[in-house]
């Protein structure tokens, strides 16, 4: 037992070491092709960091600029520049909001935090909760509905929800504010956690109510599986139906592909996040993005991408670990 | 009185093919079969004849598509569906064939804990593994982990502490050395001894008869002949059934010979005898409808020509 367990441990630090490794490659990866990209992207940066001003920036202001912020330089030794920047721990100062990347990005990712934490676990609960429902009820109108609404959702472009959302419940109903993170006109010190929250559940609302399409559609599949399968039939054999069944078999085999799905859905639910929050001018990370990019912020730009490399990245992992540690055959022991 | 009467049973699976259109797969065509306490039957039949269906039409856990007829009858009185869900797992208890029917992320021994009814569970599971020799560490251990012989063990215990009265055992394909397969029958004997009714479902007609007292050999989704033990001598003269002599006789230790042609697939089976295509002595009444089982010298055949 001791010398399987010494195993196991072995094997997860190697999974853990080569995980490190692709990471890393990962995003030297990204780095460069992200790179490339705004290198090659008509946006002129100093246009974009002088803004509206431009007009009035002789030749020799803009050579001063480019100096600054080492325009002048070969783009490979830009890259390189801002690499080994980056590799020390700074992400450069941001072009619009003249402030360093790594406190625009730290300050936006708790806001979005908030919004993505609340419709990660509503979309979870929900959805999974659906998906149960439906495989149990399986091709009664219980199940044709849920199906229904999931297709009908899957397909439904995340900005558009948010309008119809905004529509009815902040412009008719007056229920909840248009927009932002925080009532306008009021002071830092002078926001509550409520006046926080009434801001937040409408674009909550927009990622959850599509997010648990994607997860009672792989729930429901899962399950009906799992209810197909010969250990189900063995049960019922045995006596086992109804709740009794679910809760010994149905759960216990669809909880862990629920889960690892859930971690490893961090890509959509930042990428529907930066589209909520653009349609609800919510001051998060997507903002921000949406922001670097149609301005040409190239490091808050390169920084963000980063952060959201990473943030998914972690989501992946976290989605492997879980398995590896929680389901036994993955744990690396040899039959006895 | 019989503990198990099955009667005319057709089991029939209604599935859709291209444009929606209902296709009906005919599995078991009017099997019939008697089981009495303290009694093992083999049921002897190649991969595809319903040896499983059968065993899952008993405890009714066939699929939803399947459509069952004939008349089932346990202890005297008709096993209908409701009955079923009752006795499955406390009267009548399933040898699945093979580890996969363990739930994968379930430790053993808590699975073998849930198939007992009436007792205390962790004791009846300590003194099973003890009696079965499996190791007290296999409690915490998953389905993958275990050995063919130990899978096998496993779920015959998980029969025995069910205190169910017919067991039906799906023997696995072959594939067990002969050991594990020697353990499990001498399981069966005791069980049968302590007076349960047994059915074993096994592809082997050497093994069954070891230990069964009567065997039922099926073809093609129907009872073809059940005869007892000790009518298995010889070059089987006083076997009833052209297709079961025609086993007799493929044994190793026999003739050794194998019989030529294949079993019909469900959707082609002939109009009349199922047998008649591969049958020597087939003759023209043989393919006009198909025999009904009848009682001949202390067995049941279906051949119109059997003596
Ligand atoms: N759900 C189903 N739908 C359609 N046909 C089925 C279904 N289940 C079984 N059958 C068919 O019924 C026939 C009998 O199957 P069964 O599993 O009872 O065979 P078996 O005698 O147990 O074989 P084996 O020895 O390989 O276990 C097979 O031809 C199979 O294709
Ligand atoms: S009924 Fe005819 S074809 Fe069928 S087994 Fe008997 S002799 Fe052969
Ligand atoms: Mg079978």
């Amino acid at each position: 037992m001791n010398r399987l367990k010494g195993e196991f441990s072995k094997s997860l630090l190697t999974f853990l070491v080569m995980k490190g490794i692709r990471m890393v490659s990962l995003l030297f990866a990204i780095c460069l092709v992200s790179f490339i990209l705004v290198k090659s992207s008509p946006i002129d940066p100093i246009q974009a960091y002088v803004g509206a001003d431009m007009m009035r920036v002789s030749p020799e202001q803009r050579e001063n600029i480019a100096e600054y912020w080492g325009l002048d330089k070969p783009a490979i030794e830009q890259f390189f520049h801002w690499g080994s920047a980056v590799a020390g721990g700074d992400l450069g100062t941001s072009m619009i909001f003249r402030q360093p990347v790594a406190d625009i990005i730290h300050e936006r990712f708790f806001s979005s935090l908030a919004l993505m934490s609340t419709a990660w676990v509503l979309s979870g609960i929900f959805g999974f909760a659906m998906g149960v429902v439906a495989a149990m009820k399986k091709d009664t109108w219980v199940d044709q509905f849920i199906k229904w609404y999931c297709y009908t959702l899957a397909s439904t472009p995340t900005f558009w929800m948010g309008l119809l959302l905004l529509m009815i419940f902040a412009v008719w109903l007056g229920w909840f504010p248009v927009g932002m993170g925080v009532p306008v006109g009021v002071i830092a010190e002078d926001v509550t956690i409520g006046d926080r929250v009434l801001h937040l559940i409408l674009p909550a609302l927009t990622l959850s109510i599509i997010g648990v399409a994607n997860i009672a559609l792989h729930t429901r599949q899962k399950l009906i599986d799992v209810l197909a399968s010969d250990y189900v039939l063995f049960a019922k054999a045995r006596g086992e139906r109804g709740f009794i069944l679910f809760w010994r078999h149905g759960l216990r085999n669809i909880a862990l592909p629920a889960v690892t799905l859930q971690f490893a859905s961090f890509s959509e639910l930042f990428g529907g996040a930066i589209l909520a929050e653009q349609v609800f001018s919510y001051p998060g990370l997507g903002e921000a993005t949406v922001e670097a990019g149609l301005r040409g912020d190239v490091p808050l730009l390169l920084g963000l991408v980063l952060f959201s490399a990473l943030f998914v990245f972690a989501g992946n992992l976290i989605a492997d670990l879980i398995y590896r540690v929680i389901d036994p055959r993955m744990k690396g022991a040899k039959s006895v | 009185m019989p503990i198990l009467e099955v009667q005319d049973l057709s089991v029939s699976f209604v599935q859709y093919t291209k444009g929606l259109r209902q296709k009906k797969v005919q599995a078991i065509t009017s099997l019939d079969i008697t089981m009495h306490e303290g009694e093992i039957l083999a049921v002897v039949g190649s991969s595809g004849s319903g040896k499983s269906l059968l065993a899952h039409a008993i405890l009714g856990i066939l699929p939803s598509n399947a459509r069952v007829s004939g008349t089932i009858n346990y202890s005297g009185d008709e096993l209908t569906p409701v009955r079923q869900a009752s006795l499955r797992g406390r009267e009548i208890a399933l040898v699945p064939q093979s580890v996969n029917y363990l739930d994968p992320l379930m430790s053993v021994g808590a699975q073998v804990r849930t198939s007992v009814h009436n007792d205390n569970p962790v004791e009846v599971q300590k003194k099973i593994f003890e009696r079965y020799h499996l190791d007290p560490d296999l409690d915490k251990k998953y389905p993958f982990q275990l050995s063919g012989g130990m899978a096998r063990r496993t779920l015959v215990s998980m029969a025995m502490v069910s205190g169910a009265k017919l067991i039906i055992a799906d023997e696995p394909t072959p594939g067990l050395d002969s050991i594990v397969i020697k353990e499990a029958l001498s399981n069966f004997r005791e069980l049968a001894d302590h007076g349960c009714a047994v059915m074993m479902i096994t592809h082997d007609l050497g093994s069954a008869l070891q230990i069964a007292d009567k065997i039922a050999i099926f073809y093609a989704g129907t009872t073809v002949e059940v005869a007892p033990v000790k009518d298995f001598f010889g070059r089987g003269e006083k076997l009833r059934h052209p297709y079961t002599k025609a086993l007799w006789r493929a044994l190793p230790q026999n003739e050794f010979v194998p019989i030529p042609g294949s079993q019909p697939l469900p959707n082609t089976l002939p109009s009349g005898c199922l047998f008649e295509p591969r049958c020597e002595t087939a003759t023209r009444e043989c393919s006009l409808k198909q025999p009904k089982i009848q009682e001949i010298r202390g067995g049941m055949v279906r051949c119109i020509h059997a003596t």
